[in-house]
């Protein structure tokens, strides 16, 4: 088990390497002066010239990319030119908002995704199994912010039961003591109801819209993966032998077809982070997707930088999670011939 | 070839949702085309005094805050978003393929080369990489299209690596090698022609979402300037209206979007049944 | 051996398949019977329904699947007409059955003495308690060494004779009265078919178990079956007890049959095969007999309905003009 969790390490290293590499360049590649662009549009020739000094852009590149490296290895990336602040610590400060909104996004997306997939192969040519595939060949040709904003009009607008999309918290409410950064669990921590419910409500919109955009392609995947469980050779010797429908189903299909659901998840992430960036924005949500938007429209580029590099690195930790999980979950795997 | 137009048919003739789509590709290729001639107003004239008026006999689409009719930005934005998706999807098809089938045919060293550029960009998730690489080289159309065709490369040059790797030993690649054929030769005037019909239903499902990552970028502001009619920029202009009940400024470009990804990505699915069924889910 | 009690009688059994190409009439009126104790071998070639029979005697046919006439008749209830559950309750513990190519037929991801186990626990009283020490008796049953530790294989990790000897034990687990066994040694090697089919015989014959054989190999009929059903697209053509209908056989596809299946000294290249092959079943065209296109003592009236004559002591054929 814990040779298994190693060698998915050793693969994942050269991707580690790939990103930074690549995050590099593409500070690099500025056109112009990268020093132009790190000090911004209003310095003067002056600050400029500081600011290429500090950063090491009159050096070779590869000393650049020590520098590089040994910043990072600081948790040093950079500052951000509107705020003055550190951008690690802004990153962090912003990234509990992006996770609690995706994590909820997607179990909402699983929660109805996989038992919909189930049903529809169980249940072929029923209205449930017609239902999947719309949503399996629709859902993939939703823009993430179109969906958004239509929430948006029909419940806000119209229906006037969701808040207004102004982010975490409106106005009367105040955010909880912060332990884990999700308010919904630190408002449970502190025993805040009423906070609690004023974070949920702001919440389901905007994981709403997450959580539609992930559907399809859990759902298509489930549903394809059941059916060819169930039409494998294996269940035929369950039903020879009189095993009930709920075992046939739940045990021996199910778990079979779990895995290239799985697999499909580290797709599904692939979206998810990007779609946040977008959900971020309808949604006037704190963020770390906002934060790079912001200082895109800012032309502060540090954050920009950051924001890549973070999120490459959250992709990788979470593709390490899910091929893990896989090894775990089938015994076939490093058996390979 | 006969056969295969035949089969074509019938996929087409038995699915009335891929002939449907078929007919709305058109339909977008036609406003692509003829694009401002077709539209009844001018699409960068704003009249304040028709400002945020709803649909109407006049204006189909109503109006957005500068008083532009709607209807006709959307049907001028059709060229330039198609435009940006189909430039980047060639643009990723040919560098990709190419990569792909040099990877999958010859090995090693080029193999390996390849496989880790593909891979680098697989560990990122791929519309921030675009949102990155569009900052990193400035905020123009040109590098959306760049920066599209980047995170689509990696889906062709793995699909041209099989492919070239399955056919490499198969009989017409030796038969063409024992006629004296160079190695690039084969590669080109071989195996290409050979595993075009994959490629080209690739092309087709990843229209779909090149034009979603293109609007996507522009609704957070990259890319495309107003006045610059785009679907995704006036889904971004309208976002604010949407909120005080003006719905139709948001709505319509992104109807209209939807529909577009839509129809590519069932054309995708059909020319997939008509090509491989097996690869059907 | 005298024949025991009767176990199964199948009577008119059709079946029909609906698919996009037309309605394909895979069983005709298939009729045959089984005894206690008895192992009977039902031998056609690929295609010619012997799957098609079994499966509906279990009760497991795809959903395509239409019964369109006839009585399964096992310990006198008739399986057509019992509900879905009693059915459900029946399968692996009145009756059972193994499959060909054995590791694709077990759960590639769940330790094999579970999948035993699940089979237990479903149909016999065992407690939680005992049903390890039950499983691990099993495979010593089925002669799998180590038993204890092999257990807690998985598929994968066994060799395609090891795992038909799980599914053996899977079969027999709850002790049925009868053992259907579908090609149970196609995909193994040859040493390992003549060891299968030794184990399966001798279980048989200690549990008093009735099995029906289902085999495209003459041969392996020949060896171990106390009684042939001949099928061929869809029909039974002919039913004996082996030594008679090998010494005198009556229906031509039969003689085909023997004369096709190799002997030792027989040279390669002179083999007999049959000619033709097996008709298009769907349509309405189908010749009352089935194997008259292939038939060289085809006559005018082959083309009539097909009588079923029984030509000598427990001796069914299907045929207007019997050899």
């Amino acid at each position: 088990m814990g040779w298994l969790i190693f060698r998915r390490l050793a693969t994942a290293l050269p991707s580690l390497v790939g990103v930074v590499v690549v995050t590099f360049l593409l500070t690099r590649a500025l056109p112009g002066d990268p020093a132009a662009y790190f000090a911004g549009p209003a310095a003067t020739a002056q600050a400029i010239e500081e600011i290429r000094h500090r950063l090491g852009l009159d050096r070779s590149l590869p000393a650049q990319f020590i520098d590089y490296i040994g910043g990072l290895a600081r948790g040093d990336l950079g500052t951000s030119l509107t705020t003055g602040q550190p951008v690690v610590s802004e990153i962090l400060t912003r990234l509990p908002a992006s996770a609690e909104l995706t994590l909820l996004g997607l179990a909402f997306a699983v929660s109805i995704a996989i038992p919909l997939g189930i049903f529809a192969a169980t249940r072929p040519g029923s209205w449930i199994d017609h239902l999947c595939r719309v949503i399996a060949t629709a859902g993939v040709s939703l823009p993430t912010f179109f969906t958004g904003l239509l929430l948006v009009y029909v419940f806000y607008y119209l229906l006037g039961v969701a808040p207004a999309p102004l982010g975490r918290l409106d106005i009367y409410n105040s955010p909880p003591p912060a332990r884990t950064g999700f308010y919904l669990i630190d408002s449970l921590l502190a025993g805040d109801l009423a906070t609690f419910r004023a974070s949920l409500a702001q919440l389901i919109l905007p994981a709403l819209t997450l959580g539609i955009f992930s559907l399809a392609p859990l759902a298509r995947m489930t549903r394809a993966a059941m059916l060819a469980a169930l039409s494998s050779d294996f269940i035929r010797t369950a039903r020879a032998s009189g095993l009930t429908q709920g075992k046939i189903v739940g045990v021996y299909a199910l778990r079979n077809a779990v895995l290239p659901v799985i697999t499909t998840l580290g797709m599904v992430f692939s979206f998810l982070l990007g779609a946040n960036v977008l959900v971020e924005k309808v949604f006037a949500w704190p963020g770390i997707g906002s934060y790079a938007i912001e200082a895109l429209i800012a032309s502060d580029y540090a954050p920009v930088q950051g924001f890549v590099l973070t999120m490459a690195l959250l992709y990788i930790t979470l593709n390490l999670g899910i091929d893990i999980l896989y090894g775990m979950l089938d015994p076939r795997v490093g058996m390979a011939a | 070839m006969i056969a295969l137009l035949r089969h074509a048919r019938y996929v087409l003739g038995d699915n009335s949702v891929t002939g449907l789509a078929f007919s709305l590709f058109l339909l977008f290729v036609f406003a692509a085309a003829l694009g401002p001639s077709l539209a009844p107003h001018d699409p960068l004239a704003s009249d304040t005094a028709q400002a945020l008026h709803p649909p109407s006999a006049r204006h189909w689409f109503g109006t957005d805050d500068l008083g532009r009719d709607i209807f006709s930005r959307i049907i001028v934005a059709a060229r330039l978003d198609m435009g940006i998706a189909l430039a980047s999807v060639v643009l990723a098809f040919a560098v990709g393929t190419l990569m792909g089938i040099a990877a999958g045919y010859f090995g090693g060293w080029c193999d390996r080369i390849v496989s880790r550029i593909v891979d680098t960009i697989m560990a990122f998730p791929l519309f921030v990489l675009a949102m990155g690489i569009v900052a990193a080289l400035g905020n123009t159309v040109t590098n959306i299209v760049y920066a599209t065709a980047v995170i689509n490369l990696p889906l062709y040059a793995r699909i041209a690596r099989a492919e070239a790797s399955i056919r490499r030993e198969s009989g017409f690649v030796e038969a063409a090698r024992l006629s004296g054929n160079g190695e690039a030769r084969i590669l080109l005037a071989q195996i290409l022609p050979n595993i075009l019909p994959i490629m080209m239903v690739q092309v087709s499902l990843t229209l779909g979402y090149a034009i979603l990552n293109a609007a996507g970028l522009s609704f957070i502001g990259l890319g495309v300037r107003p006045p610059t009619p785009e679907w995704g920029i006036m889904v971004a202009e309208g976002a604010s209206f949407i909120i005080s009940g003006e719905w139709w400024v948001a709505f319509f470009p992104g109807l209209v979007l939807m529909l577009a990804v839509f129809c590519f990505n069932l054309l995708g699915d059909g020319l997939r049944d008509i090509v491989d069924p097996r690869r059907r889910t | 051996m005298s024949a025991g009690p009767l176990l199964l009688s199948v009577r008119e059994l059709s079946v029909e398949f609906r698919t996009r190409s037309g309605t394909v009439r895979a069983l005709e009126r298939v009729s045959f019977d089984l005894h206690r104790g008895e192992t009977l071998a039902v031998v056609g070639e690929s295609g010619s329904g012997k799957s098609v029979t079994a499966f509906a005697v279990m009760g497991i046919l795809d959903p395509a699947a239409r019964i369109t006439s006839g009585r399964v008749v096992f310990g006198g209830l008739d399986l057509l007409t019992e509900n879905a559950r009693a059915l459900r309750d029946m399968r692996g513990r009145e009756f059972a059955m193994i499959f060909q190519n054995p590791r694709t037929a077990l759960n590639p991801i769940r330790r094999i003495g579970k999948q035993i186990a699940d089979v237990l626990l479903r149909h016999a009283n065992v407690r939680q308690s005992d049903v390890a020490a039950r499983v691990i008796e099993l495979l010593a049953t089925v002669k799998i060494p180590d038993p204890a530790r092999r257990a807690r294989a998985y598929p994968f990790e066994l060799s395609g004779g090891m795992c038909q000897r799980v599914m053996i034990a899977m079969a027999l687990a709850c002790s049925p009265a009868l053992l259907i066994a579908d090609e149970p040694t196609t995909g193994l090697d040859v040493t390992t078919q003549a060891v299968i089919m030794d184990l399966m015989a001798e279980l048989a014959r200690a549990r008093g178990m009735a099995t029906i054989l289902i085999t495209h190999d003459l041969g392996v009929a020949a060896e171990y079956a106390d009684r042939i059903a001949v099928m061929h697209a869809g029909h039974m053509v002919e039913v004996a007890r082996t030594e008679e209908l090998l010494a005198r056989p009556r229906h031509p596809y039969t003689r085909g049959l023997i004369a096709a299946t190799p002997r030792p000294q027989a040279r390669l290249d002179e083999l007999y095969a049959i000619p033709g092959s097996l008709p298009d079943l769907r349509g309405d065209n189908i010749p009352a007999c089935r194997y008259s296109p292939r038939c060289d003592q085809r006559q005018m009236d082959c083309n009539e309905a097909l009588p079923r004559s029984m030509v000598g002591v427990d001796h069914l054929v299907a045929c207007r003009h019997p050899l």
